[in-house]
């Protein structure tokens, strides 16, 4: 498919977007927020998986810890997260919409819930087999990683920066414990260490960024803080710029983005390698859709001034990311630098700003999401106990021990790298990404975004260096005379890991070839502020006291 | 008074961020950042007396959230002293980038 | 606004200061510890004048009691009292930068100082807070927006509680050496643990 047909269906997709709430063409059941009963319908999904969530953590407390144990509740989990993908995409289909509260019903909160459904899915999956390998025998380690996507689904939902706060603080305090599960690693004790200390500092700083913003506008509802900094024009008051700014610092941790970023690579690396996959994936697109929710509905008048420091945040992303991927040796701290230049692609959909930006933000955590996941999946399998063979040389040979491996391998690479074709998905979503950065305009005023079309595909060009090293390795070089991870006589890998490894690869290529859906999918969920002025709905969500 | 306090608060966060940026002790820098959370809720009570009682609703939720992160990072500190018998920073370094 | 009051805000705010100044270059944890609770106690005592008796109270009995104890506790069960290992300030170049991250922070306060004065249509009335307390006690006005407009945020909270006592109590207990060790081959477990049998 040429990328000018599917621009011509994204465009078709974006004129039947969702209406405005409040618009005439909303016929769907519209919740008031500020009535208890109506919220707690509004919160279905979540609700579905809190409450799954609490029995399996008494079910996991109850009997003590034994292999069959962790593996039985690891199993119900993944049947919880399945439940409450069901309940997701039963609600994204009743087109359910809610007036002015403290969280949003929209598109984009569905389809960002779904990619943390599915990446926690594969986690749970993945880590069934590794803890049984590590003989992690405690099953909470399913119940942290769905506190975390509790977490993750309220960041989706929030509309409020109380909530937004709340719901990172539920995600980043499960996954500090999850960094450091394996408890008889001394790495991963450091790593959480590590993640906890740099987490809870940027804590602080969105803190005092929202508290800044609440004494700037009055209020932490998004609508209501946009609706006031467009109204009093706030936008450029000191008390607005320091607060934006320490939120951009706050957020700008959590993603990993470049000069924030130094806490990642060892945290990716001392992490059990589920875990890993999970942070890479799931966590990373969780504060990226609050972060964009948060920028385009509070700040969407401030964004304006902001742009030259996304600018410069995307950049230096894109390049130090990937500069410094390769010189990696470690597979897991090369995927860890890889996973911060794909920050840098994400943050480049965030700077176009449009519509068109906010769908090829969204068709690129999709496909971000299902490669590092099929990766990390291949690690898992290819892993012994204890995890001693993570260096890039200890995949040569591969394709002649282990094909299908090698090949699912290859295929996450090269959609990483944005290769068409046999890297599925990837390469469209780099495809949108350009586009987005070449028809970016604010408000109406175009300003295509060439720099950074210019580097993406430059630094796309920079990461082929080490995504395809690893795909050399694996074809081209022999086996290792100690084997190695390809050699490794070590039992096969688990049927979930196997499973999660072929459906990643498999829905990558296949939505590679028929990418119609997702791109509809995309399209209809982005959020429709994006490029719109926000200030249109009245502004009496919190009345004055 | 809230320009006074607003002061006092940016002063202690400020020297909360220096305590993290400079100490190397993991529970040090880890009292650096209640410091930095302490100095947020004086904010939020200095913009309540502004815009009403919310403000120090938001002081309670943060209160909450210090207690909660105070018990997995201790959990933390306490599961890597088992590893490495330190929680100097300098000394806990089998990750290098 | 008496002059007392005065004296009393800068009294406190200023002490505040000092002791965290204090707080920050001590080498001992536990006194460190201390000097923070005493931050603690003059930033309760700056709620209460702040009109916050309610969160001035909780200040001091669950930061400066509970979660300080716990940081003690910590503390002291970890043995970390000994002068030895606690000379752990960084290189000058850190003092340099973090005292210039500091000035600018400050500098960008004081560029607002003249005018921080937030939209005067949301003010509330200048004594409001007081009047509301005396009305109705100082918990109610608190406990009212906690339970109605901010319920969600409430609930997520108990959740947070939740996830956050969980996990402390799997990573915090002790860990059963019978069960240890992965499916195959113990002894390459995590190569961390072996260097540091010592």
């Amino acid at each position: 498919m040429s990328g000018g047909s599917v621009h011509q269906a994204l465009s078709v997709a974006v004129s039947q977007a969702v209406p405005l709430p409040g618009s005439p063409a909303a016929v769907a059941p519209t919740f008031d927020l500020h009535i208890p009963s109506q919220l707690t319908l509004a919160l279905g999904p979540d609700i579905v998986l809190f409450v799954g969530t609490t029995v399996l953590m008494l079910w996991a407390a109850w009997r003590p810890d034994s292999r069959e144990h962790q593996s039985n509740v690891g199993r119900a989990s993944l049947a919880l997260v399945f439940v409450t993908m069901a309940a997701v995409v039963g609600y994204d289909l009743a087109h359910v919409t809610a007036g002015p509260g403290v969280i949003a019903v929209d598109a984009f909160r569905w389809a960002s819930d779904l990619i943390f459904l599915a990446a926690s899915a594969g986690t749970i999956a993945l880590s069934i087999d590794y803890n049984a390998r590590e003989g992690i025998l405690a099953a909470e380690s399913h119940v942290m990683v769905l506190f975390a996507t509790s977490g993750m689904m309220l960041l989706a939902a929030g509309r409020d920066l109380m909530i937004i706060f709340l719901g990172i603080e539920l995600m980043s305090v499960a996954v500090y414990i999850l960094a450091g599960f394996n408890r008889r690693s001394a790495r991963s004790a450091e790593g959480a260490l590590k993640y906890f200390l740099l987490g809870a500092f940027s804590t602080g700083f969105l803190l005092y960024g929202i508290a800044l913003i609440y004494g700037a506008t009055g209020s932490t509802n998004l609508t209501v803080i946009g609706d006031r900094i467009h109204l009093y024009s706030l936008a450029g008051t000191p008390l607005v710029t320091v607060g934006v700014a320490l939120i951009l610092v706050g957020f700008a941790f959590k993603i990993a983005a470049v000069p924030f970023h130094m806490w990642a690579p060892d945290v990716y690396e001392g992490a059990p390698t589920p875990i890993t996959g999970f942070m890479a994936a799931a966590v990373k697109a969780a504060a990226f859709a609050a972060f964009l929710r948060v920028w385009l509905e509070a700040f969407g008048d401030v964004v304006y001034q902001w742009h030259d420091a996304m600018w410069f945040l995307a950049i230096l992303t894109m390049l130090a990311g990937n500069v410094v991927a390769l010189v990696q040796r470690n597979i897991k701290r090369m995927l860890a630098y890889s996973s911060i230049a794909q920050a840098g692609y994400v943050l480049v959909g965030v700077v176009a700003g449009t519509t068109l930006g906010a769908s090829a933000f969204l068709f690129f955590l999709a496909a971000y999401t299902l490669a590092t996941l099929g990766a990390f999946a291949v690690i898992v399998a290819l892993g012994d106990a204890g995890e001693t063979q993570l260096d890039i040389g200890d995949y040569a040979g591969l394709w002649t021990t282990r094909p299908w491996l090698a090949a699912a391998m290859t295929a996450c690479m090269l959609s990483l790298l944005g290769f068409p074709i046999f890297g599925g998905i990837g390469f469209l979503a780099k495809w949108y990404m350009l586009q987005a950065a070449l028809e970016a305009s604010y408000f109406g005023d175009a300003k295509p975004q060439v720099e950074l079309a210019v580097m993406i595909v430059v630094t796309s060009v920079i990461s082929a260096g080490y995504y395809l090293r690893l795909v050399t390795i694996m074809f081209m070089r022999p086996v290792r005379a100690d084997g190695g991870a390809a050699g490794n006589a070590a039992p096969r890998a688990g049927h979930l890991t196997q499973w999660v490894v072929g459906v990643s690869v498999a829905l990558l290529l296949a939505l590679g070839l028929a990418p119609a859906y997702l791109v509809s999918w995309t399209a209809k969920s982005a959020p429709v502020i994006a490029n719109r002025p926000t200030y249109l709905l009245p502004s009496s969500a919190i009345p004055p006291r | 008074m809230l320009a006074d306090a607003l002061f006092f608060s940016a002063v202690l966060f400020a020297i909360g961020v220096v305590g993290v940026l400079t100490r190397r002790n993991a529970i040090i820098i880890f009292m650096s950042v209640e410091l930095m959370l302490n100095a947020v809720n004086l904010t939020f009570v200095a913009f309540a007396q502004v815009y009403g009682y919310a403000g120090q609703v938001f002081v309670v939720f943060v209160m909450t959230v210090a207690a909660a992160e105070a018990a997995v990072g201790l959990a933390i500190i306490i599961s890597i002293f088992r590893h490495r018998h330190t929680v100097n920073l300098t000394d806990i370094n089998l990750l290098k980038g | 606004m008496t002059l007392f009051y005065h004296f009393c805000f800068y009294l406190f705010g200023l002490v505040a200061v000092a002791s965290a100044c204090v707080f920050v270059t001590r080498k001992s944890p536990v006194a460190a510890a201390l000097w923070l609770v005493n931050v603690l106690f003059c930033i309760a005592a700056l709620f209460v004048l702040l009109d916050a008796q309610f969160i001035g109270a909780i200040q001091v009995l669950v930061y400066a009691g509970a979660i300080m104890v716990v940081f003690l506790f910590v503390i002291m069960l970890l043995n970390l009292g000994e002068p030895a290992r606690i000379a752990d300030a960084r290189g000058t170049l850190w003092y340099i930068g973090a005292g210039g991250l500091a000035i600018v922070v400050l500098a960008a306060m004081m560029v607002r100082l003249p005018h921080p004065l937030p939209i005067e249509t949301f003010r509330i009335a200048a004594d409001s807070l007081v009047t509301e307390a005396r009305a109705t006690g100082a918990v109610a006005p608190v406990a009212v927006p906690l339970f109605t407009e901010y319920l969600l945020a409430f609930e997520v909270t108990s959740v947070l509680l939740l996830a956050a006592v969980v996990g402390a109590v799997v990573l915090g207990r002790k860990r059963n050496e019978s069960d240890a060790g992965p499916a195959s081959q113990p002894g390459t477990a995590g190569t961390g643990t072996a260097a540091h049998a010592r």
